[in-house]
């Protein structure tokens, strides 16, 4: 227990402190938010129709952005085999290392689609989900894109293959991510979708981490 | 978890490693095959060999970060079996080329994570520190130690989360004569404890070991 606290713990603080960062992912998802309704010229209807997918889009764009080095530093500098010879079994690593992933930069990102949902024509009513479910989404994205990490581990461009990896598998929660949303602005329930969004997280939880954990032994043979 | 110093504190009595018929292939290429090696406690083996004939394979295959051809691995502890998972995940330390401190952090902050992680409590940080000379070095940031220092932080771990097992890839290398002998003395107690060591090197180490060449061809 205490052994995973300690791995958390520094997980979180590499996250605020080396580079690339939540910040960095923020300022991307932002800059997004600009690029889109610049690029997209003066019919503002036509963008609000669009929103719900775009800005499900862009967050998963961001959270691809920063999984590159998630397991990459710790196989280059011999952390990897240090964590192996641990108490935690690959499966605790590979969750711990999703989880802080979510808490540092999946949850900021997912605060940040508040903006960007207004910029690109949300209306105010619609933030509360978009919230919910971009933290929802959020937590899949990191545990797939931890999947697609420890997968890639030494590979030569990683961050390609990881891209490869993991945006067919991103696939479903901007699916019902992006659908709960349409579904409000429609007067329909969300709900269901809400259900199926919940439910494409906890499966990306489950398969993540043992393809994950796979992915790690795999880097040792 | 065990805080209290000595080498000998990690749950097991004496831990005997015994390798049988061990080949360990990278890539295309045989490093060695058919090697036997039994370690009894309290004894240190020096594994000898050219650039590339295995010894840090070796060292990552006992370990379980890499995965022989072929061959057995036994940890015993007094005749009793442990199993491997427990044996490498407890009762074993590897210091090898890659230490795994982020440049960026202070060395204080890494080697308390390095001790956590491994079973050791913050008590057996001081006094290994204090072994190792790193007193004045704990709050820079790793990549401000040189080759020596970073060194010493490594195996400050050796001391502060006690294993039976030592896997010490040329640990000697990067430091000055005052250290090798610092550290010779700090092997020494180990093995009084009952610990056993393995350690690839070039040069002789510091305290009687066993010589094992391996590989025949570079």
């Amino acid at each position: 227990m205490s052994a995973a606290l300690l791995l958390l713990r520094r997980e979180m603080a590499l996250s605020w402190n080396g580079g690339g960062g939540p910040l960095l992912a923020c300022g991307f998802l932002l800059s997004l938010a600009v690029i889109v309704p610049l690029g997209a010229g003066p019919r503002l209807d036509q963008l609000a129709s669009l929103a719900p997918g775009l800005v499900w889009l862009a967050l998963s764009l961001a959270s691809l952005l920063t999984l590159e080095r998630l397991f990459e530093r710790d196989f280059e500098d011999g952390t990897l085999d240090l964590l192996a010879l641990g108490p935690l079994p690959d499966e605790g690593v590979v969750v711990l290392k999703a989880l802080a992933h979510w808490l540092t930069i999946g949850l900021p990102l997912a605060a940040m689609t508040l903006p960007v949902g207004i910029s690109l024509g949300l209306t105010p009513a619609q933030l509360p989900l978009l919230a919910l479910t971009a933290a929802v989404g959020a937590l899949a994205f990191s545990v797939t894109g931890a999947l697609g990490a420890a997968l890639a581990i030494g590979a030569r461009k990683g961050g390609l293959l990881i891209a490869v990896i993991v945006l067919p598998l991103f696939l479903p929660p901007v699916i019902f991510g992006a659908g709960a949303l349409v579904a409000q602005a429609d007067g329909r329930s969300p709900g269901p979708a809400l259900a199926l969004l919940c439910a494409c997280a906890l499966v990306a939880v489950v398969i993540g981490v043992l393809a994950g954990a796979a992915g790690l032994r795999g880097s040792r043979t | 978890m065990d805080i209290e110093s000595g080498s000998q504190n990690d749950g097991a009595g004496m831990i005997r490693l015994t390798l049988e018929g061990v080949a360990v292939r990278r890539g295309e290429r045989r490093l060695f095959e058919d090697l036997n090696l039994s370690v009894r406690p309290g004894e240190a083996v020096a594994l000898t060999g050219a650039n590339g004939a295995g010894k840090s394979s070796l060292l990552r295959a006992i370990a379980g970060l890499l995965t022989p051809e072929a061959g057995r691995m036994r940890f015993d502890d007094n005749g009793q079996d442990l199993d491997l998972e427990v044996a490498r995940t407890r009762h074993l330390h590897l210091i090898g080329h890659q230490d795994g401190f982020r440049s960026g952090r202070t060395a204080r902050d890494e080697l308390a994570f390095q001790v956590g992680w491994c079973g050791g409590g913050p008590g057996g940080i001081d006094e290994a520190v204090r072994a190792l000379g790193l007193e004045g070095l704990m709050d820079l940031e790793v990549r401000r130690l040189s080759a020596g220092q970073r060194r010493r932080l490594a195996l400050a771990r050796l001391l502060a989360a006690p294993r039976s097992v030592w896997l010490l890839d040329e640990p000697l290398s990067p430091l000055d004569a005052r250290w090798r002998a610092e550290v010779g003395q700090l092997m020494q107690a180990h093995l009084a404890g009952g610990g056993i060591i393995l350690a690839a090197v070039h040069d002789p180490l510091p305290i009687p070991a066993r010589t094992c060449e391996i590989g025949g061809t570079a």
